[in-house]
């Protein structure tokens, strides 16, 4: 539960493309740490990299090291499906399973890891549902498909299914992304509570919400469209959005580019 | 082979234009109404605007509607009018027939003045053959198509798609051919290993036939692989149409690739699987010269075994073509048309069902 990550020169490539160059940063067990930029900075393709959904994209690698905990994710003999039971992930998108029942939606990643006791199946689902502040709007109807909740129920409920299986990091791309200013509100508390457990890593357009649910801030940047994009910084949030070391930063978050 | 392929697909994209029409209707008649509250955007009401723009706007609106709607409505016609045609000509021959419709095995028209006939071995045959076509091509066309949407580098699929494709443009007449002459020799001793093993089952047990060859048996494995195609091409359609979304779900929970196609790959195109499926079964009813090449007739009634010979409703029907001179025996093979045309209507609402109404969509 809940693991360090650490990322050692890290490029990223999508067949001849240099897609990220040279990011190194360590994402400390317990903690949010978001990621802001400009769109093509690379943010969520770096977030993609940390539990190897990237592969799925023909022509992706990654060069350098991740680790998990000390781990190579990437080492020999590591597979991707077992990074991924380990490295859970939440969307921008919503995507519940739309014909799988609340309670199956839920548990899951835990099925497929192999789980058929009942009693452990609903307790785990109640549980999950709960940590993910969903269990009082849908314990009723555990049983109808979870496509039939509102965005922001479904987006907890994929966090729900995330946690079901008590990942050593959560990840999650742009989760509020799609969701109304209250779906938006609930997550963002969600996420507070859940770093007591998880270590969280978020990919973010909105900078108060970086601000709002983050411990440290990664700033990455691109020189132009084409060239490879960069970190510019890491550090706490609080320094990140009022004293950043890098002028490109600033100028970033005062709104004077991007 | 060709007639019937075609046959199939124009149904349903008219069916899809029917339904798409009466729902163009709200959203035309809601415009208006729309544009009256909003008085800046008259575009379609010509009452307050009055400008030449808007009228011609609304007559360009009014003969795309009158197109479209008459492009519907042309399919539906068709099929009253084939339906019609069909009744009109059977009636005579059914009342005067001296036997059974439903439950008689024979089907005697020699004699216009006593006519006998049923159509119990005709439904038996072609029921059996098409379902066993179906039974085969249902796991195999899935197969290839998970195969080449799942598993196959673009790059080989294409060229892939492209055989199945040839599949499709092979002649009935040539599987007819290849059936009777090369396949169900080959097949002989796996019918017989049937015949032995599971001949307590009555589709295994001994038919109406003294040998093993030119079986349903056989007519079912040709139909298989001729609907095949159908069956294939529209499944992998709907299976790569799977949104990425869906697949991404499965994967960040560590799922296979199988798991994978079985959390968010199979559930989406499970419709879509049992649609195609539906239009090959289609297809399979109603072929007929490769049927009529390879299932040898029978002399006696159908044991309901997959080892019986005899005809199916298209394929008696073209047996006799070249005898419809007189209208009382004509009417007899016509009633036979009849039953085939309701029994395909049937197979659609059926699988409208089963795909729990989303057929097509």
């Amino acid at each position: 539960m809940a693991k360090r990550l650490d990322l050692k020169d890290v490029d990223i490539y999508y067949g001849d493309f240099h897609a990220v160059q040279n990011v190194n940063l360590s994402v400390p067990p317990r903690s949010v740490t978001s990621f802001i930029g400009p769109s093509g900075c690379g943010k969520s393709t770096v977030l993609r990299t940390l539990n190897r959904m990237h592969e799925e994209i023909p022509g992706a690698r990654v060069e350098g090291e991740i680790q998990l905990d000390g781990e190579d994710i990437y080492a020999r003999g590591s597979d991707a499906v077992a990074v991924r039971r380990t490295i859970g992930m939440v969307f921008q998108r919503p995507n519940p399973f739309p014909t799988m029942s609340i309670r199956d939606n839920v548990v899951a990643g835990l099925k497929l890891q192999g789980v058929r006791d009942k009693k452990k199946l609903d307790e785990v689902c109640e549980a999950s549902l709960k940590g993910a502040n969903l269990w009082k709007e849908v314990s009723g109807r555990l049983d109808k498909p979870g496509g039939g909740l509102s965005g922001g129920q479904q987006q907890r409920l994929c966090i729900a299914r995330a946690i079901a299986v008590q990942p050593d990091v959560l990840l999650m791309d742009e989760p509020c992304s799609a969701l109304d200013p209250i779906s938006t509100l609930a997550i963002e508390d969600l996420i507070g509570d859940l770093k007591k457990d998880y270590t969280i890593v978020i990919v973010t357009h909105n900078m108060q919400q970086a601000a709002r649910v983050s411990d440290q801030t990664a700033f990455f940047n691109l020189e132009a469209t084409g060239k490879p994009g960069h970190l510019v910084e890491i550090d706490d949030t609080e320094k990140i959005f009022s004293n950043p070391q890098e002028r490109e930063t600033e100028d970033y978050i005062s709104g004077r580019f991007g | 082979m060709t007639p019937d392929g075609d046959e199939a697909e124009p149904n349903t994209v008219s069916e899809r234009t029917t339904q798409r029409a009466p729902s163009d209707d709200p959203a035309t008649q809601d415009r208006p109404a729309g544009s009256a509250t909003m008085s800046s955007v008259t575009d379609t009401q010509p009452s307050t605007t009055g400008s030449s723009r808007t009228t011609s706007g609304g007559t360009g609106e009014r003969v795309f509607r009158a197109l479209t709607t008459g492009s519907g409505l042309v399919v539906v016609v068709a099929i009253a009018l084939i339906g019609l045609f069909l009744i009109v000509q059977a009636v005579p021959s059914l009342l005067a027939n001296n036997d059974n419709f439903f439950t008689s095995p024979e089907f005697n028209t020699t004699d216009a003045s006593n006519l006998r006939f049923g159509i119990r071995d005709l439904l038996a045959v072609t029921l059996l053959s098409s379902l066993l076509a179906l039974v085969i091509a249902m796991p195999i066309g899935m197969g290839i198509a998970l195969f080449l949407t799942q598993y196959t580098p673009s790059r080989l699929a294409q060229p892939f798609s492209y055989v199945i494709g040839l599949l499709a443009a092979v002649p009935s007449i040539v599987f007819g051919l290849w059936g009777v002459l090369v396949l169900a020799p080959a097949i002989e001793p796996i019918a017989a290993f049937l015949q032995t093993y599971l001949g307590w089952i009555f589709l295994f047990a001994p038919g109406n036939l003294p040998v093993l060859t030119g079986t349903i048996f056989t007519g079912g494995i040709v139909l298989a692989i001729m609907i095949l195609p159908i069956v294939t091409a529209t499944t992998r359609e709907v299976f790569s149409q799977t949104p990425r979304f869906q697949i991404e779900a499965a994967q960040a929970l560590g799922a296979t690739r199988w798991e994978v196609i079985r959390m968010a790959v199979l559930p989406y195109g499970r419709s879509g699987f049992i649609a195609a499926s539906m239009l090959g079964l289609g297809r399979a009813l109603g072929e007929t010269i490769a049927v009529l090449l390879v299932i040898r007739a029978a002399t006696s009634p159908s044991h309901l075994s997959l080892f019986d010979g005899g005809y199916t409703f298209a394929s008696l029907i073209a047996s006799a073509a070249s005898e419809f001179s007189q209208p009382l025996p004509t009417g007899a093979y016509i009633s036979a048309g009849l039953v085939l045309f309701v029994l395909t209507f049937v197979v659609n609402a059926m699988a409208r069902v089963v795909a729990g109404g989303k057929v097509n969509g």
